[in-house]
């Protein structure tokens, strides 16, 4: 993250979803799979990995990102606070799609591209 | 630079005596000249009809620094009312209690105050402190590090080693720019590290194994060892506290038998802030009531001591102290918000806003107290008048205890609109006192006292040729009697105040942010292995910063007015 | 013959470690190794040297691409936009020095603009929670000296602070906590089973969003009142247990961080927390702490704080400062609409804030002040690329404890590259003329 935004790694390290291997195989999908993350907000490519830090069945986690961003949910509910955390999601395998840079994502957000 | 006249005014002096006469004031490249010392070219400016006194000295208020800022910060709703607008030459300006710093600066010029001295630093925060001070205009301000609380002072007094203490403060002072030795709640703060309090002065501070009363005197001799301009500037134990009035004489009897060593003309050894806080009597909030007479009786006859007031204000304030354990005593009774910060191996520090209700009669009688300390004092060149900026009231509000203390009648008004003046009367003694401070006493008390007290009687206080041009002219003629809201207008807006021979306030609006000063004292001692060694090996093992950036950098004090002592001898 | 600079400050997180050496080569232009960091600080200060640095401002032009410009024309443009503005959005503050902050205030000051700092989207519900309702706390040191047990809440320094258990909370041997972590109890509420949790001595995991119930339980659980068989997935035999733990010990802290602020009950889970905090004063002595993030975000609310009284959200379009987190905060300000130009400084909103607000960003006039190549600068129409503070310039920061500390220089910058403060006190004399004309 403090290595370059624009470079590679940080679309390896933050443009993914962490799921329990239990979601895992509900889902029907094999570690490292590209996946489409769909909420009321938003819909973003990212790549589904295992989770490190789990078990935590039911429970996706995508690190601080463009890509998080383009699910969360925005309302702030008067604080200021867009309402990162607990938003439901759905998640469908979408093995031929790539996970975009952050900045390809955001600009093409942006655009009104994708 | 500039010259300017000033002609026809009234004077009130102390520093020369002048009590009223009509004098002419020269000024010339920011200093105090004899009037054959300008030329022709100098500017007059009419104080005809007005009163002239040297800008006024604040010796103790909380306007900069972690817990003041910590109150604007968590008070946001202090800032809805009184919000003013940027303007030619001034910046925008808002809050009440705990004003932002512009607003700081532009309040006490306003009033005349050219000098104002923070009272308490905490060390480990003292570029905070630096970073405000910098950001107030116009006004020349100094701070005073916490001592009372400090490990190493602790240590230290534990075996009466005081070369080492006055050591470790000359130190102290050079790495954070500071003042004076400030000594808060002694042995109470650093017990509030467990959630404990030191009540009497010979309550043992928890495993240090040394008393509020061996921590008092130990740094009121390291003090004197150095000869700072100031003296130690204490706030003893048990603040707050019905019947704590025996604490406050305890703490003033540590001094007996001292003398001032110094060169700066200062001649207490001891100064305690905000006695109003400290002259309770009683034993509960029913029984409540003023001791300030046996508080007035021993100050009058001890030269060697110097108080301020506390004045309560009856407003609703933000309390803010380094009595860490006060303000948690004070939200438990309140239960309004409380901010609390124990900062490491030095001090802590509390907040809780605090409403001075008319209504409430511990409220009232906190007021008379205050005037009482005032009105009871033979020599207004040792008690001077302070809110204790914001604990008791903002020091805005200083025209409107002038207003009290130089009028019966307005007091008179005040009690009459208790809703419970009855007791207020019956728990004081104010509606017995009819004396009426006379301009001239209001001049000591705020202008030449404070002055002599901080050991700057040769910059500020007074208008003597040599003096800095700290000048205040108000709308008051000493011959037309005025009543007390005509005593309350002239001293909240100054008609004219020059800083440093710098015209700042003309007409009661601001004209220029000056160019303040920072006061800091460099003193120097021996050269002493066992203290630097200490240091070091603290800073190693129990500091959360490294040594090396603990230091306050010359670039944070861009104006500074440096004091120099020499303790090598 | 490399030369080596002491005590440097790393300006990375919140936690602001200020024992680093960097060694840097002979001509004092290359960073050549950096001790004492963690990975992710040393990273910083070798990505300022990285090959490819943009060092001139770039322009986006009507196709999308850049083009260089010169800082003269980056200083027109900004200062044009920001005078022309009527009700100009100024973020960002919280990767740059006070000094430079206090610049970019009277810029705002004279403009009428907003100023609003990274705390919107991080520690803004808690800056909220404690205008409520106050704030126990203490500086690092006292953790370090003092403190037995230490709580981690919704937070997981492993990775976010991740020298915080080493310099300061669970490890180091102080005044009192001779034994180090051997000392301390450690609690860990997260719904993950984090690299934090695992080092616990006891982790609830916690069903997510359900942080208030868990706080007000232990509230409960302090005055030995009833509780239900679990809480937030915690069954109450453990919760008794951690209030148990709590009071007996003889100092402790709550460190919480994103967890709590950011879920759906914001500032409500950090007043429980607080009160909790508040609460456990009348058995022992406890603390809070947030866990801040940016380096010198919290410098950013004590200089808007001391200037105008708020620590962000600070409305100054009226001409008089105003706070009304919800009406005068960034990602509610975008969503609305009701900003007319965006000047970023310190801080990357394309990365970090909800996609629909960057949209915003993107439609609107906008200049991005940032060393490195971000989202952000990738969408606004201008990128100023200045020195990184803490590396190769230096400044006033605040720790996560408000403790200040003055950052180092290390290096040089690029040739010609200007400072955030040297960008900023450019524009500000460029307002100023066009503001009086």
């Amino acid at each position: 993250m403090e290595g370059g935004k624009e470079k590679d790694a940080y679309r390896k390290a933050c443009g993914i979803i962490e799921m329990d291997p239990s979601d895992l195989k509900k889902l029907g999908a094999w570690r490292n799979t590209n996946v489409k993350v769909t909420s009321p907000h938003g819909s973003v490519i990212v790549k589904a990995v295992e989770a490190t830090q789990g078990p935590h069945p039911g429970l996706g986690y995508i690190p601080m990102g463009p890509w998080a961003n383009s699910v969360t949910d925005p309302n702030t509910y008067s604080t200021g606070m867009p309402t990162f955390k607990g938003v439901p999601i759905e998640v469908e395998i979408a093995m031929n799609e790539p996970v975009l840079s952050s900045i390809e994502l955001v600009q093409k957000k942006c655009r009104g591209e994708i | 630079m500039s010259e300017y006249l000033i002609k026809n005014g009234f004077v009130f002096d102390p520093v020369q005596g002048i009590k009223g006469d009509k004098a002419d004031i020269a000024v010339k490249d920011g200093k105090i000249v004899k009037s054959s010392e300008i030329s022709s070219k100098a500017k007059t400016i009419d104080a005809k009809g007005k009163s002239v006194m040297a800008g006024a000295v604040e010796i103790h208020a909380h306007i900069a620094g972690p817990k003041v800022n910590e109150g604007r910060n968590y008070r946001p709703e202090e800032k809805l009312f009184g919000y003013t607008p940027k303007k030619t030459g001034s910046r925008m300006a808002g809050g009440f209690s705990i004003p932002t710093t512009f607003k700081t600066g532009y309040e006490y010029a306003r009033m005349g105050y050219t000098t104002a001295m923070e009272a308490a630093m905490p060390p480990l925060y003292a570029r905070h402190v630096h970073e405000e001070i910098k950001d107030t205009p116009i006004i020349d301000e100094g701070a005073y590090p916490v001592f009372g609380n400090n490990w190493f002072v602790l240590e230290y007094l534990k075996n009466k080693e005081i070369e080492n203490v006055a050591a470790y403060i000359a130190w102290l002072l050079t790495e954070t720019k500071g003042y004076a030795v400030k000594i808060v709640n002694p042995g109470g703060t650093e017990a509030w590290g467990w959630g404990l309090n030191c009540i009497s002065i010979h309550d043992p501070v928890p495993y240090f194994d040394v008393t509020p009363a061996q921590i008092v005197q130990g740094l009121l001799e390291a003090n004197e060892y150095l000869g700072l301009p100031h003296s130690i500037h204490v706030h003893t134990n048990n603040l707050g506290n019905p019947g704590n009035y025996e604490t406050t004489l305890d703490t003033f009897k540590l001094a007996e038998g001292y003398k001032a060593k110094n060169k700066f003309g200062r001649e207490q050894v001891l100064h305690h802030t905000h006695v109003q806080f400290h002259s309770y009597g009683g034993d509960n909030w029913g029984n409540f009531e003023s001791k300030s007479k046996e508080i007035m009786e021993y100050v009058n006859k001890h030269d060697n001591i110097t108080i301020d007031l506390g004045q309560v204000t009856l407003d609703e304030t933000t309390t803010m102290t380094a009595d860490g354990p006060f303000e948690h005593h004070l939200t438990e009774l309140n239960h309004l918000k409380w901010a609390n910060v124990d900062v490491e191996l030095e001090t802590a520090a509390g907040i809780v806003p605090y409403i001075y209700s008319p209504n409430i009669k511990v409220c009232g009688i906190q007021w008379a107290i205050g005037l009482e300390l005032a009105l009871l004092a033979k020599d207004p060149m040792r008690t001077f008048i302070t809110t204790d900026h914001p604990n008791a009231g903002p020091f805005t509000r200083y025209p409107r205890v002038m207003k009290w203390l130089m009028s019966e009648k307005a007091r008179k008004d005040q009690i009459d609109a208790f809703k419970y003046s009855d007791k207020v009367v019956a728990a004081t003694h104010l509606a017995s006192l009819d004396r009426e401070l006379t301009m001239y006493e209001l001049a000591q008390m705020t202008r030449a006292g404070p002055a002599k007290a901080l050991g700057l009687a040769h910059l500020y206080g007074g208008l003597k040729p040599g003096m800095d041009a700290d000048i205040a002219i108000y709308d008051l003629n000493p011959e037309k009697p005025a009543t007390p809201d005509e005593i309350e207008a002239a001293f909240s807006r100054a008609r004219y105040v020059m800083k440093s021979g710098t015209p700042v306030v003309v007409d009661g609006e601001i004209v220029s942010h000056g160019n303040k000063r920072t006061l800091w004292v460099n003193a120097k001692v021996n050269e002493n292995p066992q203290v630097v060694r200490d240091i070091k090996d603290k800073f190693l093992r129990y500091y959360s910063v490294n040594q090396a950036n603990y230091k306050v950098a010359n670039h944070f004090v861009p104006n500074p007015y440096i004091i120099e002592v020499d303790a090598t001898q | 013959m490399t030369k080596s600079v002491t005590d440097v400050i790393c300006p990375f997180c919140g936690t602001l470690c200020d024992d680093l050496e960097v060694v840097v080569s002979d001509d004092g232009k290359t960073i050549v190794d950096v001790y004492n960091a963690c990975a992710i600080g040393a990273e910083k200060f070798m990505h300022a040297q990285a090959s490819g640095r943009v060092t001139r401002p770039r322009m986006q032009q009507p196709d999308g691409s850049y083009k260089e410009v010169s800082y003269d024309e980056a200083v027109e443009y900004t200062a044009q936009m920001l005078a022309k503005s009527k009700k100009p959005l100024m973020y960002g503050w919280s990767s740059t020095s006070c000094e430079a902050q206090s610049v970019g205030h009277e810029i705002a000051e004279q403009v009428g603009a907003i100023v609003d700092n990274t705390a919107t989207v991080c520690h803004g519900t808690t800056l909220l929670a404690v205008q409520d309702v106050g704030i126990p706390s203490c500086t690092l040191g006292e953790v370090k000296n003092r403190a037995d047990r230490i709580i981690f809440w919704g937070c997981n320094p492993c990775h976010a602070h991740p020298r915080h258990m080493s310099r300061y909370s669970i490890f180091p041997r102080g005044f009192f906590t001779n034994k180090g972590h051997k000392n301390r109890k450690m609690i860990v509420v997260d719904p993950r089973n984090t690299d934090t949790a695992k080092m616990a001595d006891i982790h609830f995991q916690i069903e997510q969003g359900r942080d208030y119930e868990l706080l007000s339980a232990l509230r409960v659980a302090l005055r030995k009142e009833v509780l239900p068989d679990t809480v937030a997935g915690v069954p109450k035999e453990k919760i008794y247990e951690a209030a148990e733990l709590l009071t007996s010990g003889r100092f402790g802290i709550i460190f919480f961080g994103m967890g709590v602020t950011q879920t759906l009950s914001k500032n409500h889970n950090i007043d429980e927390a607080i009160m909790l905090t508040k609460d456990l004063n009348e058995f022992t002595k406890f603390s809070i702490m947030a866990m801040r993030g940016h380096y010198n975000v919290t410098g950013s609310g004590q200089v808007l704080g001391w200037q105008f009284g708020y620590p962000f959200c600070v409305d100054l379009s009226r001409g008089f400062a105003r706070y009304n987190p919800g009406e005068t905060s960034s990602n509610d300000l975008l969503r609305r609409g009701e900003v007319d130009a965006v000047f970023v400084l310190g801080s990357d909103p394309g990365a970090h804030f909800p996609i629909s607000s960057v949209k915003k960003i993107s439609e609107l006039p906008s200049v991005a002040v940032d060393p490195h190549i971000t989202p952000t600068t990738e969408v606004a129409k201008l990128h100023v690329p200045v020195a990184f503070v803490g590396v190769e310039v230096g400044g006033n920061c605040y720790r996560m404890d408000n403790v200040p500390i003055d950052a180092r220089k290390v290096v040089d910058p690029p040739e010609g590259v200007l400072t955030d403060e040297e960008f900023l006190t450019r524009v500000n004399k460029r307002v100023k003329e066009l503001m009086e004309a």
